[in-house]
């Protein structure tokens, strides 16, 4: 579905992301994970269509990505950021906000989808005409992740969708987007700096560092321990370390 | 006794009445490290912000008890607070990007704290604060304290934080969230350069977080609390024990790297919970 091969991405003279390479199966879910500055984010962002300064070669769908993308593009592969409270538009009600996509790409029965929409991620319909600081953060989150979802996409690109929302709603959260990857068919990349979580999500991931991918393994190698690069060892000790409440 | 803070209430007023946050909260804390932790909106911030009384203008604070090192700070004047705030128990941030002043260099921001507190010369201030940059583990601490805040990382910035907060030397450290906003290792470098700093200068530290397995790895004893109340109040190796079935759920909804969760479990909210 997706086929990223020797992807580059410089800003003036730093070079954030250096040859990176990796796919990603329909229906499947790829993690990528790393630390502040590793260029995991900036990869997205290249995939998205957000900076159109990169060189190498992406596909999606078997279709060779160009610095500018076609509308059916846009309509395919959507993004939810990080911060629901800085990626809603402050000033447009949630029946806005979801019915502007579907206006775009020119769809119908925007009434019913609508519904459907905000139903598929169990939010009640009374938050329809709701502006988003009337909502709490893991309703925000659900409300972008609908908007998302509006066009009928196949590809959803996940930038750290949980790490602004309190552990209960992050469950909540990584079990909704776990059931509409099911309904949907959708293929997830999911960009991260906790292991737990894109362990939990994803079954191949890719670990970053310093604009490299240093190492790509299975959730079950990590979880056991299968690790080749030392970075993706450190990672993964110190996550293990800290997940666990300490003992007497 | 550092802190004694008996039956404290916090409440907002709203359109139909006041709004309780923070209900009938009692907490002592001496010489140690105590986590409070909670979700968005459980209290946690506004108890620990209630003992330098730093809370909004129209919040209504009542208490039996609220004292610093035996000061009433519930009846004290801005002047007598004055004398708490920053001297003697400090306070850290979320997010350097937004607590550091922009337009001043990391050392002079240092410098000015310790001047304001300490009194001394505009040299002697400035080598104090590039003494303390060396302290917080800062390996170019005279590159560093030349640098304006958006010349630093996420990590840097909370590092100068802190150096600022200990310059007067306070005997209470108050962390609010200070590392929620930096990626796992660099979280795990401040929270050990905290403990470490605490337990070295014989401070009391509170820290504020919503990750309860990760408080307990660097605090003696945790204070769970939801809407307003403490729930559940143990030491931080008996976590796994917890009773109350809000401290085991927010265990048990995080998903782990050491073994598959095929679902996440779901915290269920018994309504008997806030009474």
């Amino acid at each position: 579905m997706i086929e990223v091969a020797a992807l580059s991405v410089r800003f003036g003279k730093t070079e954030a992301v250096k040859s990176v390479s990796f796919d990603v199966a329909r229906g499947e879910s790829f993690g990528i994970v790393g630390e502040s500055g590793s260029g995991k984010s900036t990869v997205l962002r290249a995939l998205s269509g957000l900076n159109p300064d990169w060189t190498g070669r992406m596909e999606i769908d078997g279709l060779p990505m160009t610095p500018k993308r076609s509308k059916d593009f846009f309509r395919r592969v959507q993004m939810v950021f990080q911060d629901p409270y800085g990626s809603l538009h402050p000033r447009q009600t949630v029946d806005r906000l979801l019915s502007e996509p579907l206006i775009v790409h020119g769809m119908d029965n925007i009434d019913q989808r609508i519904m459907r929409g905000l139903s598929e991620v169990a939010l009640p319909s009374s938050v329809r005409f709701r502006y988003s600081h009337q909502l709490s953060g893991g309703q925000r989150q659900r409300v972008a992740i609908a908007r998302a979802l509006m066009a009928e996409p196949d590809v959803l690109l996940l930038d750290e969708p949980t790490s602004a929302l309190d552990v209960s709603v992050q469950a909540e959260v990584l079990n909704l987007l776990d059931d509409l990857q099911r309904a949907h068919g959708l293929t997830y990349v999911l960009v991260s700096h906790n292991l737990a979580v894109v362990a939990h999500l994803c079954g191949r991931i890719g670990v970053m560092q310093g604009g490299e991918m240093v190492e790509l393994l299975s959730a079950d190698d990590l979880r056991a321990g299968r690790t080749q690069h030392p970075h993706t060892a450190a990672l993964r000790e110190l996550s293990i370390e800290l997940e666990e409440p300490e003992a007497a | 006794m550092l802190v004694e803070i008996r039956n404290l209430r916090i409440q907002f007023p709203t359109a139909t009445g006041l709004s309780e946050a923070v209900r009938n909260v009692s907490l002592t804390l001496g010489q140690e490290k105590l986590g409070i932790v909670g979700e968005s909106g459980s209290g946690k911030s506004l108890t620990a912000r209630s003992i330098l009384r730093l809370l909004p203008s129209n919040a209504v604070l009542t208490a039996d008890k609220l004292t610093f090192d035996d000061i009433d700070v519930l009846h004290a004047n801005e002047t007598a607070l004055r004398r708490i705030r920053g001297a003697r128990a400090g306070l850290i941030l979320q997010d350097p990007k937004f607590s550091l002043n922009p337009v001043m260099t990391a050392g002079a921001q240092i410098a000015e704290a310790w001047r304001i507190h300490r009194g001394g010369g505009r040299k002697l201030a400035m080598q104090a604060a590039i003494d303390l940059l060396a302290q917080v583990q800062i390996r170019d601490p005279v590159h560093v304290a030349k640098a304006y805040p958006h010349e630093l990382s996420g990590g840097m910035g909370q590092r100068v934080m802190i150096a600022m907060m200990l310059a007067p030397d306070p005997e209470l450290l108050i962390a609010d969230e200070p590392t929620s906003a930096l990626d796992a290792t660099v979280q795990a470098e401040i929270l050990r350069l905290i403990e470490d700093l605490v337990s070295r200068r014989g401070m009391g530290l509170i820290l504020i977080s919503h990750d309860l397995p990760l408080v307990s790895h660097f605090c003696d004893r945790v204070a769970v609390m939801y809407a307003g109340r403490v729930v559940e109040e143990l030491a931080a190796s008996d976590l796994l024990h917890a009773q109350h079935p809000y401290t085991r759920g927010l265990l048990d909804c995080l998903p782990t790297l050491s073994h598959k969760k095929t679902r996440l479990t779901v915290m269920q909210r018994d309504p008997s919970w806030l009474t």
